[in-house]
């Protein structure tokens, strides 16, 4: 017990969360504080990580438009949204944890924590099914890659190759949250998470919540492009 | 509008305001996906990206608790937007322009690499 730090705010340090409380900080809130500044400045290097592609996608969509136009009759439009709409649905249910675990409901929290795990397990699979219609129909850039529209067979598979980077690079992501959750899971059945420390919960919801936000820009960029005329 | 969880000034969300964002974005995700059946030329993806972009402020906003958050995180939040722009515009300018020094020398017989089959 430090006599000397007098904390910033004028809450008495509970011992339950002294136990929580990292030396180096003085208050409950300035550890949260940090934290939250710590995911965020992670995730401003992901924005840039994505950000890469597409700046990628933006130079060769200005290039090769009409090759880009056609390849939207190729995409499983209303897979897509309805994968948005799990999306969005996964991201509530772990808006829902994070506030169940400020609530110290530790039922509710484990319950929305296999929820969102659902649904992101059911975007995995709706996207597995669309790669899998996209090898059949030879769709898949390399030595198999056919197209009905010759004009635009180079063209077009450049699209095909960022469709499958982006949306890759997203699965990846997907299934790193998954294991994420899996160790929130965990952890929450055993009662770690409580009103008094609840980090580990809202920082991987904000990590999920990105991932959320990268697929809101990846469904109209690669399924929206020509229209469906 | 919200309560302080005890011990700590993170403010607890309602949950009738989580659930109208939910819905915002549900309703948004069909209007985005309807509007990509009519023809606007160019505007299409410029409505598709305003859409997406006010997605994406609702969730960072309200979901990721960015409203709650100290000005120091808001402050990191838009310098990593100010990045991705100069990123995108940078590298799109580039791309744009490169065919203008090309067309500055008529004499030159040399063709621009990058426009050559744009037509395609």
């Amino acid at each position: 017990m430090a006599d000397t730090i007098v904390p910033a705010t004028e809450d008495v340090i509970s011992p339950a969360e002294e136990v929580h409380l990292k030396h180096h900080f003085a208050t409950p809130a300035q550890q949260m504080d940090a934290d939250t500044l710590g995911m965020w400045t992670f995730l401003i290097t992901e924005v840039l990580f994505f950000g890469g592609m597409f700046a990628s996608y933006a130079v060769y969509r200005n290039l090769y438009f009409p090759a880009f136009a056609s390849t939207s009759k190729f995409m499983n439009v209303p897979l897509g949204a309805t994968n948005t709409g799990v999306l969005i649905c996964s991201s509530l249910t772990m808006a829902m944890a994070v506030r169940s675990a400020q609530l110290s409901n530790r039922k509710a929290l484990v319950r929305f924590l296999i929820l969102t795990m659902f649904f992101g397990a059911v975007f995995l699979g709706i996207k597995a099914y669309e790669y899998h219609e996209k090898w059949v129909e030879h769709l898949v850039p390399g030595f198999g890659f056919q197209y009905e529209e010759t004009q635009f067979e180079r063209n077009a598979q450049i699209l095909f190759f960022l469709y499958f980077a982006m949306t890759g690079m997203h699965a990846i992501h997907m299934i790193v949250g998954f294991g994420l959750l899996t160790y929130l899971v965990v952890k929450a059945r055993k009662n770690a998470f409580t009103e008094h420390y609840f980090a580990p919960v809202e920082m991987i919801g904000l990590y999920w919540h990105f991932v959320d936000i990268v697929w809101i820009f990846l469904f109209p960029m690669l399924y929206l492009i020509g229209g469906r005329r | 509008m919200s309560t302080a969880a005890a011990g700590h000034h993170t403010p607890i969300p309602k949950v009738a305001t989580l659930v109208k964002v939910f819905l915002s974005l549900i309703v948004l995700t069909f209007v985005t996906t309807l509007i990509s059946y009519i023809d606007l030329g160019e505007l299409n993806i410029v409505v598709a990206l305003i859409i997406a972009v006010f997605k994406a402020s609702l969730v960072a906003w309200i979901f990721m608790g960015v409203r709650y958050t100290t000005s120091l995180t808001k402050l990191f939040v838009i310098a990593g937007l100010v990045w991705l722009s100069i990123l995108i515009l940078l590298t799109y300018s580039d791309y744009t322009s490169i065919n203008w020094i090309y067309q500055a020398r008529p004499w030159s017989q040399t063709k621009a690499p990058y426009f050559e089959d744009k037509a395609k």
